[in-house]
């Protein structure tokens, strides 16, 4: 345990530090939320009953903050660390990899976590956003953060070289943060991307935010959707237990 | 005494390719140790096979009384790796860097101790990302050393480097050796291992082709040369008893009353006995 609490504290440190990652998985979706708030943000949503769009945008605003930073930061981290050969000098020293693995995933979390109530903040302020259930919400959102660390690391296990990595990243995150309807609803999208979006876990965790933050309901009212975040972070999970690399691509 | 390290009958292929083909070898406690040979050789396979990175596919290994391939964190406790190319966090200073990986030992050497020994006193507040290729080597070794440990091993520790900061980096090396570490280290310069090591194991695909200390493999590997002119033109004698050869022919010079032109009794050059080691006879 001593040599968790010193790992997480140096990669609080070590994420503080990298400006370039902060930026877009940290800011850029507070931006994104501030732009996106900014043009349409008073609106209401007719097919999505009647709703205000701000409040709307901001859960869908949360949900890509998770995939951002959980799903996209960490495993463009990762990939760099470990083609650096950063991860196989940690694998050299006594600290045990469960305690190196579960220290960035709780750094990870805890970026997220200041980022929600970053965006909460940016919320409330500018568009005069309203949330329910906050104890919910913080479960749905520990949730699918959660599930998003499990797939980025995953996703490693697919990226072969550190010059690739955002592009990689990007091209994947960014179309399912669309797809999913994180920037605007997507009630009016063909039926085919709707059916692409269902068999991604993002729509999932947006539809659980905004029927917490929004619908007013509870995390255990929707029991099928938290199911399927849970498989999507716990396959997440088993791919990365067994295929996760710790040594660059050569040698 | 029992060795620190002890391989036997190593073997291990990559598909098809025969990396190592039966290898042996020791290391005594506080021993340098250099693994000399050219690119391809399999040093980097051997070193990382006892580090515990590798799986080998036959023989016996120990290290500091374990195998690498089983040992557990306490015995990973004991070494200090510094791997072929320098890895480390671009974005903590020299004192953050050991300091974070000082955290994951428990006896690590005290930080500044290890900022004096690798020589980077004036770039403790640095970071990663600022420091010259010779400064981030030195850092690399530091890192390695600041658990404490009773083995170091050292992956080509000075290649691409300048006069200047391999000089420097023997240095270090030095001092830790004069510390009582024992150190494998594999180079392919023998004016490195002539440097640094003990002893010596020379491999060439696969196969440890000469070992010994670096007299023995610079006087045992070449036969000594004697040149001299004669109607100018040269003529050079290969010999093992250039005692003898060169007392016949001076005294048979003597008796001519002939002055020998141009003698030269030379013993082959470092340089010479490594190309000759290392690449395939010519016959």
């Amino acid at each position: 345990m001593r040599l968790f609490r010193h790992e997480l504290r140096s990669q609080l440190r070590l994420y503080g530090r990298s400006r370039e990652l902060a930026f877009f998985t940290f800011a850029l979706p507070l931006i994104m939320f501030f732009l996106l708030g900014s043009v349409y943000g008073n609106d209401r949503i007719k097919a999505e009953g009647n709703v205000r769009a701000a409040d709307y945008l901001l859960a869908g605003m949360l949900g890509y903050g998770a995939i951002a930073t959980g799903f996209a930061g960490l495993s463009i981290m990762l990939v760099i660390r470990r083609e650096s050969g950063i991860l196989k000098r940690v694998r050299a020293t006594p600290l045990p990899a469960w305690a190196y693995v579960v220290a960035l995933l709780c750094t990870t979390l805890i970026a997220f976590a200041l980022e929600a109530v970053c965006m909460s903040a940016i919320g409330r302020i500018f568009f005069h956003t309203h949330v329910h259930n906050l104890f919910s919400l913080a479960l749905a959102l520990l949730l699918g953060a959660a599930a998003f660390t499990t797939l980025g690391l995953a996703l490693t296990v697919l990226i072969k070289s550190a010059e690739g990595s955002s592009a990689v990243v990007n091209a994947i995150y960014l179309p399912v943060s669309f797809l999913s309807g994180a920037f605007f609803s997507p009630h009016s999208f063909p039926a085919a991307l709707k059916a692409i979006a269902n068999a991604l876990p993002l729509v999932y965790v947006i539809r659980l935010v905004r029927d917490i933050a929004v619908h007013n309901q509870q995390i255990w009212d929707r029991p099928g959707d938290v199911a399927v975040i849970a498989a999507w972070g716990l396959a997440g999970a088993i791919i990365a237990a067994r295929r996760f690399r710790w040594e660059p691509q050569e040698g | 005494m029992t060795p620190v390290i002890s391989v036997r009958g190593l073997t291990k292929s990559y598909g098809d390719f025969e990396a190592l083909k039966g290898i042996d070898f020791e290391l005594c406690a506080g021993e340098v140790f250099g693994l000399l040979g050219p690119n391809g050789a399999g040093k980097t396979t051997t070193i990382e096979i006892l580090e515990g990175y590798r799986r080998r596919d036959a023989g016996e290994v120990e290290v500091l009384g374990a195998d690498p391939a089983t040992a557990g964190l306490d015995w990973r406790g004991r070494i200090g790796v510094v791997l072929q190319s320098s890895a480390m966090y671009e974005n903590l200073t020299v004192a953050e860097q050991l300091a974070q990986f000082a955290g994951y030992y428990e006896h690590p050497r005290p930080v500044d101790e290890v900022i004096g020994l690798i020589g980077l006193e004036e770039k403790r507040d640095t970071r990663a990302r600022r420091l010259s290729g010779g400064q981030r080597r030195r850092l690399d070794l530091g890192l390695a050393l600041v658990g404490d440990p009773e083995l170091i091993f050292l992956d080509e520790p000075t290649t691409g480097f300048d006069p200047g900061a391999r000089r420097r980096a023997w240095e270090t090396i030095r001092s830790l050796s004069g510390l009582g570490k024992t150190i494998l280290l594999t180079t392919h310069y023998l004016d490195e291992v002539e440097q640094l090591a003990d002893r010596v194991a020379v491999l060439r695909e696969g196969r440890i082709v000469a070992s010994g200390t670096v007299q023995e493999l610079v006087g045992g590997a070449l036969a000594t040369e004697i040149r001299y002119r004669r109607n100018g033109e040269f003529v050079v004698l290969e010999t093992d008893e250039p005692t003898r050869v060169l007392h016949e022919l001076t005294t048979a010079a003597i008796e001519r009353g002939e002055e020998l032109d141009g003698l030269e009794v030379r013993r082959p050059s470092l340089e010479e006995v490594y190309l000759s080691l290392t690449q395939a006879e010519p016959e």
